[in-house]
């Protein structure tokens, strides 16, 4: 059977001279938790909206093979892609408050996306966003679908969220920074839900994110992206336990670690900023940033295997 | 902290609450956002304050910056009341980084003239002795030269994280108050600002207020710890204390709630519930009974005590 996502060789660029996506490639597999982690502008979120084809204007994509549950997503048409947007395959965004219509009702919003799919009466659609509601954890779900976004908190919001993506029971879900607004201890209490639900209905998580410690937490596997490149990517205890590329073990160095670090110890950092990165670029996008870098890494980037499922770009040994 | 010296920073009982308009029909709501503040910051101290969004850290900060008049208490920044200080006197002592370096600098500004207003203000400086000092301070915190002549939009987020540091260091003040100073940046550029403000505060022998809802954050650069919850001080230690000894239901479900980068260890449990902290809407007895996994009866009726510990304290009424 093939993969619920396939993504092989994606390139995304804007018409201008900066590529977001470089040939990035990762697979989530059925059931699984599958995090892409880097920094802003590397090209994560891109590659979400690339997946599900909802690409800003002059946006423009190719791949080698983009599949999902073996159907090509590039053959197909808006009508095709429409028909598996918000059904099969859904999505959720970073800001609760921007993606919920504040015109309408919590109601009317999650059961228009069901009625539109699976071609439902309103009553069974109404039923089923409450016990949805009532399953990420919110309590009254009745007086919530009667409310507009605004009378709900952040939290409430993201739940409302993740509810109204599970309405047409997805296969796969994109989830990008799904948390990247919210306090730290409702962080905790959506990544828990958000990580229950993927065990109980089997779902394929996508979950874009630029935080390791959540990585740590909740991925199965992990993907590294740095200017529009997967430069690294394995399961994660391996990536936790054994990082390859510079730019992976850089990131880690410079995260804070309650209880592990030494006060008047700077924090390792990476020097420098993310380049920009345009169509004809040879060699490492890395390599400026790098402490190991030499000549030949100007040139070319080999694709190494580091163990089993454990890949990255560099010409430092496994 | 010996007696005889003046605290950097020092609040006592200090109050402040905001009246909000509740609409045609609604009622006005008092909206309690720093509610009897009580602390001391000696010279070239860090505290650093953690709490959650509308826990009343910003207005806190707003407070000590002069930037509010609290409605009850004093506050004083080195020994002198911070109402009585004209805005001159108060910007060569105190000066704030805000969180968002993409909105808190005027985009049709160059770098070079946003970090000289300061001086200009004081209206004391030569132009030559405003531009030698806008020189040092963009080499003092990392930024080539020629960048000043740049507009903040040509800039990244570290970098203009960089000018606002400038910024408020131009005029040398005493004390500096950083709200959310990295909230806003990647992870990477996060360390360079974090080591630069480390750097900066032993040279110049800083005192700062760093506020953030980063416990990992709070740990790397505080030398004590203050947690805030619905506009009180719930606990307050020296940082070691406070991260190895949590003794607030409230502190130890923050901590908990911190994902560190270590695999296999899942999603923390935080047990505070779905019902959320509503600054307009206080809750009698302890203000953290209805989320405390371990609240009693009484504490939704008696006030806890704030029982003292070294270099602080913790306000709970089932703590020893």
């Amino acid at each position: 059977m093939s993969a619920l996502l396939e993504v092989e060789k994606l390139e995304v660029g804007f018409g201008g001279n900066t590529s977001a996506v470089r040939g990035a490639s990762l697979t989530v597999e059925r059931g699984e938790t599958h995090c892409l982690v880097g920094e802003s502008g590397c090209g994560k979120s891109v590659t979400a909206l690339a997946v599900m084809n909802l690409l800003a204007r002059g946006g423009h994509r190719t791949a080698q093979r983009l599949s999902f549950q073996g159907e090509d997503l590039l053959k197909l048409d808006d009508r095709g892609m429409a028909r598996l947007r918000g059904n099969a395959m859904a999505m959720i965004f970073q800001e609760p408050m921007t993606s919920l219509n504040p015109a309408y009702t919590i109601g009317s919003q999650m059961t228009e996306v069901m009625r539109r799919h699976k071609k439902v009466s309103q009553r069974i659609a109404i039923d089923r966003a409450a016990d949805l509601l009532g399953r990420v954890g919110i309590t009254a779900p009745g007086l919530r679908l009667g409310q507009f976004p605004h009378q709900l908190s952040g939290g409430l919001r993201q739940r409302v969220m993740i509810a109204m993506a599970l309405m047409c029971e997805p296969q796969l879900l994109i989830a990008d920074e799904p948390t990247t607004a919210l306090d730290v201890t409702v962080q905790a209490q959506i990544l828990r839900l958000l990580a229950q639900l993927q065990r109980d209905l089997g779902l394929g998580l996508l979950l874009i994110t630029h935080d390791l410690g959540i990585v740590a937490r909740v991925a199965h596997r992990v993907s590294v992206m740095y200017a529009g490149e997967v430069v690294e990517s394995a399961a994660t205890a391996q990536l936790f336990a054994d990082p390859r590329h510079p730019y992976t073990q850089g990131l880690l160095r410079c995260v804070p670690v309650p209880g592990k670090q030494r006060q008047d110890e700077p924090l390792g950092s990476i020097p420098g900023t993310v380049p920009r990165i345009g169509p004809g670029f040879e060699g490492c996008g890395f390599r400026d940033r790098c402490s190991f870098a030499d000549a030949t890494c100007a040139r070319s980037v080999p694709h190494q295997v580091a163990a089993p499922g454990h890949d990255y770009l560099c010409r430092l040994a496994p | 902290m010996s007696t005889t010296t003046t605290p950097a920073i020092e609040l006592r009982s200090v109050g402040k609450t905001f009246r909000v308009a509740g609409g045609v029909l609604g009622k006005d709501r008092r909206v309690v956002a720093v509610d009897g503040v009580s602390f001391a910051v000696p010279p070239g101290g860090v505290l650093g304050v953690v709490g959650e969004s509308g826990c009343g850290k910003s207005t806190l900060a707003r407070l000590i910056l002069g930037l509010l008049e609290p409605d009850s208490g004093d506050i004083a920044v080195e020994g002198q009341r911070i109402v009585d200080m004209d805005r001159k006197a108060r910007a060569r002592l105190i000066q704030p980084v805000f969180q968002d370096p993409f909105s808190s600098l005027n985009p049709l500004t160059r770098i070079r003239d946003i970090v000289a207003m300061p001086l200009q203000a004081q209206g004391t400086f030569s132009r030559a002795e405003i531009a030698r000092r806008v020189d040092e301070m963009l080499s003092r915190v990392g930024l080539p030269g020629e960048m000043g002549n740049r507009l903040p939009a040509e800039l990244s987020g570290g970098q203009r994280q960089r000018v606002a540091i400038a910024r408020a260091l131009v005029l040398r003040p005493r004390i500096v108050v950083c709200d959310e100073p990295t909230s806003a940046l990647d992870v990477s550029v996060q360390a360079q600002i974090l080591n630069l403000l480390a750097e900066l505060r032993r040279d110049l022998g800083l005192t700062y207020l760093f506020i953030s809802h980063n416990l990992a954050v709070v740990e790397h650069v505080a030398s004590e710890v203050a947690v805030m919850y619905l506009g009180r001080i719930v606990e307050k230690k020296p940082t070691q204390a406070l991260f190895h000894d949590p003794e607030h239901p409230y502190t130890k479900a923050l901590l908990a709630s911190v994902l560190t980068p270590e695999p296999g260890l899942g999603v923390p449990d935080v047990g505070l519930g779905d019902v959320m902290p509503d600054p307009a809407n206080i809750p009698p007895g302890c203000r953290f009974h209805p989320r405390c996994p371990i609240a009693e009866p009484r504490c939704a009726t008696e006030t806890p005590p704030l029982r003292p510990r070294p270099g602080g304290g913790v306000e709970c009424l089932l703590v020893p």
